[in-house]
């Protein structure tokens, strides 16, 4: 008889940190310390605090451990699952918390309590690769209701009734996109799973396949039924192996109980699913570039019109939903579309899953209702920015997207809300920049990844991208006029309004809300040739003050290319013409004589 | 899965299984493990809670977990149930039987097993 469940994460992150080690170490000691009879382990998804892991909790106690190794093992199995006595060095306990011993209480720390999981509500909770754990948490429920009890057009209704949008990027009302595939009468009909997310920083997606599966293929189930589809596919990125391995089972699992298949539910109504796996082109989230794909060819953007709606995969009438929209589907139908529309904002409903990022004490995964400010995202739910520094700005929407400075920390995050202030909403990738980030450096990094990412098969892209680089990297090196900071605005605009696709109209946003919010910056580059943050090199230079400097040698002695010079007990020189600007000098003077400027 | 019937009962067979995850019940039936509980046979005491609750279907209501040292080493086998709003209960020299009667009684009846707890003799 099973008293307790241990629940190890097998998340991407935790994984990596080791979690599979653990997981299997445990088992082992279970097994010699006679408790593998009593005591089950159960692998989970990603339970959002991936930064702290490998994350392992106890149940039914629920004590929440962090950063467990191999070698606790031993003491957590005759400690805690033998005697009772949790091993209290290994209790996540959040700075300044006072949390009462053993029963920590994962929904009352500062890291849950302001979430509210919809779409993440199974990760690290149930075993991913057991089928029967997911239908314990009412899962296949909603497609057995919408298969036995409702019509098509009942279901499209009530999707469109609770308000969801699309969580891939441009939030587009899924009832609608639904209701326009249905309407185009065809002899196939495909539904798509776009788990691309090539957003670099976003994982929320990888999340939601890795801990609970089942719910999208049950999402993508109920959308054949809802448009009259014959057949799904996923198209994952293949470097996800661990959501490609889990799809896979859960695909299985799902046909050996005739939820996928032929006649689902005893009804007349079939439908299957494949996975596709996609490279990793950033340009194969897009959905015309992502069919294209799926058809065998060269990942490139079509024309819209026509949309997917109408011409879609094989030229067939096609919806294409992101991971995260279609994991709301079920719980939508579950709790009726009332409970869904009673959260978020006027035109934003339901929860945002955010990927936090950067400078920011929990990194992670956070799901908060719609509505919720940037505040206290950052500040309570992600702990703060590290080292006591400054927050300058948080990047939304990843390479497409703009940044959202100080002044615009208590906008309630909606669709609307964050376009008002020149940024988007994106697939959730949430990146946070301290005083210690320089904004004309990140303008240009994530510049450069489109003009990597860009296919090349318009010119505004493919060449304008490349010219507004290169005019960012003149202003970084120093050479930039003011002249060119206008230049560089209307070459924006050029390329926002002829690209064909949405990555080459996006691609000038990070340069545009830089330029909007932080053009002082770009002033100083330009004018004064400083960099105000001191990261672009080539506009800083280290100085030795003389009246600091004891003349102890060692900057000179740890500078890599010996441009420093003096004698014993004397101030000493850096020859800037020499200087590759590394900072070990900086970092290693005892008395705090040389300086960056 | 031919029929929501089928899949109910998949979902009534493993719903009492997952429940032990949601940590938030509103009986906690606790043993005293330490060293001196398990040399005095907590470990049956706690197998036979851990099945009768679940025997009795009381899963959604009741968790069984394990303590270090209560600190009256002479009277373990030591089980202490906490309820909302109630003052705790303690039993003393628990045997796997008498586990049974106080899941029986208490747990599910709602009458503690006065003649086992602590106050008595
Ligand atoms: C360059 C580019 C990359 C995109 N990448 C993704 C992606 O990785 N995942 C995703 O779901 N949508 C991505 N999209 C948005 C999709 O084109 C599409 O709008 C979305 O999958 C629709 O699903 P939704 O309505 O459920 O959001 C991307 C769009 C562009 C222009
Ligand atoms: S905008 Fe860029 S990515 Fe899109 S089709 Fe044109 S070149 Fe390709
Ligand atoms: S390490 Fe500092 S104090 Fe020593 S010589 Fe260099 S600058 Fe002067
Ligand atoms: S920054 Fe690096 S290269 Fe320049 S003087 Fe200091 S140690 Fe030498
Ligand atoms: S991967 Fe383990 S908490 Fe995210």
């Amino acid at each position: 008889m099973i008293r307790s469940h241990v629940l190890v994460c097998g998340g991407t992150g935790c994984t990596s940190s080791g979690s599979p080690a653990i997981r299997e170490h445990l088992e082992k000691e279970l097994k010699r310390q006679g408790l593998d009879e009593e005591i089950k382990v159960v692998q989970t998804g990603c339970f959002g605090l991936c930064a702290l892991g490998p994350i392992m909790i106890v149940y039914p106690d629920g004590t929440f451990y962090s950063r467990v190794t191999e070698d606790d093992v031993t003491e957590i199995v005759s400690e805690h699952l033998l005697k009772g006595r949790p091993v209290e060095r290994l209790i996540y306990n959040p700075k300044d918390e006072d949390m009462p011993h053993g029963v920590t209480s994962l929904s009352e720390t500062p890291f849950y309590k302001a979430q509210k999981r919809i779409a993440l509500r199974n990760c690290g909770v149930i075993d991913p690769e057991q089928i029967d754990e997911y239908i314990a948490v009412d899962g296949y429920l909603a497609l057995g209701k919408v298969l036995t009890e409702m019509t098509p057009q009942q279901v499209i209704d009530l999707i469109k009734a609770s308000g969801l949008r699309g969580r891939g990027g441009a939030g587009f009302p899924t009832g609608t996109k639904w209701q326009f595939a249905a309407n185009n009468a065809a002899d196939e009909k495909f539904v798509i799973c776009n788990a691309d997310e090539g957003d670099p920083g976003a994982f929320m997606d990888r999340s939601v396949l890795e801990g609970d599966p089942h719910a999208v293929l049950e999402a993508m189930v109920i959308a054949g039924y809802a448009i009259g589809g014959t057949h799904g596919y996923i198209y994952v990125r293949a470097e996800y192996p661990i959501a490609v391995k889990r799809l896979k089972i859960a695909i299985e699992q799902a046909r050996a109980y005739g939820l996928l298949g032929k006649n689902i539910f005893g009804t007349n109504f079939s439908f299957d699913v494949d996975i596709r796996l996609g490279a990793g082109a950033f340009v194969c989230g897009e959905e015309t570039a992502l069919m294209t794909s799926i058809e065998g060819n060269r990942g490139e953007p079509r024309n819209k019109p026509p949309f997917p709606a109408v011409k879609g995969l094989f030229a067939k009438p096609t919806i294409i939903n992101n991971v995260e929209t279609l994991a709301n589907v079920p719980q939508i139908i579950v709790q009726g579309p009332e409970w869904f529309s009673s959260m978020g904002t006027d035109c934003s409903k339901g929860t945002k899953v955010f990927a936090l990022g950067g400078k920011i004490n929990n990194t992670g995964l956070v799901e908060i209702p719609m509505g919720t400010t940037l505040r206290q995202i950052l500040f309570e739910i992600g702990g703060g920015i590290p080292d006591g520094k400054a927050f300058k700005a948080a990047q939304t929407g990843g390479p497409s997207g703009g940044c959202i400075p100080a002044e615009h920390l208590d906008t309630p995050i909606d669709y609307e809300n964050l376009k008002a202030i020149g940024s988007m909403m994106g697939s959730g990738g949430l990146i946070v920049m301290d005083e210690d980030n320089c904004m004309v450096d990140i303008a240009r990094f994530f510049l450069e990844f489109t003009v990597d990412e860009s296919c090349g098969k318009c010119t505004p892209c493919r060449i304008g991208t490349r010219r507004l680089l290169e005019m960012l990297n003149k202003i970084i090196e120093g050479n930039g006029t003011l002249e060119d900071l206008d230049k560089m605005e209307e070459l924006c605009h050029y390329i926002t309004n002829n690209a064909l696709c949405g990555l080459g109209q996006t691609a000038p946003n990070p340069v545009l809300s830089t330029l909007r919010y932080f053009r002082d910056e770009y002033v100083a580059h330009v004018v004064e040739k400083r960099c105000p943050a001191g990261v672009c090199k080539k506009l800083l230079h280290y100085e030795i003050d003389p009246n600091k400097c004891t003349g102890c040698t060692l900057c000179a002695r740890k500078c890599p290319v010996s441009c420093i010079a003096g004698k014993v007990k004397e101030p000493h020189v850096i020859d800037q013409s020499k200087c590759i600007k590394c900072g070990a000098c900086m970092e290693n003077c005892k008395f705090g004589a040389i300086s960056k400027k | 899965m031919k029929s929501l019937q089928e899949l109910a009962e998949i979902r009534d067979k493993m719903k009492g299984k997952v429940a032990l995850r949601e940590g938030h019940n509103d009986i906690r039936i606790v043993v005293g493990m330490a060293t001196c509980g398990i040399a005095a046979g907590a470990r049956p005491v706690l197998s036979t809670l851990v099945e009768e609750v679940e025997k009795q279907g009381l899963g959604s209501r009741a968790i069984v977990s394990q303590t270090g040292c209560i600190g009256i080493c002479r009277l373990e086998p030591i089980v202490e149930v906490f309820e909302a709003g109630k003052e705790k209960v303690t039993y003393v020299k628990m045997t796997p039987e008498k586990a049974k009667q106080v899941v029986k009684e208490h747990i599910k009846g709602g009458t503690p097993v006065y003649e086992y707890t602590i106050g008595e003799k």
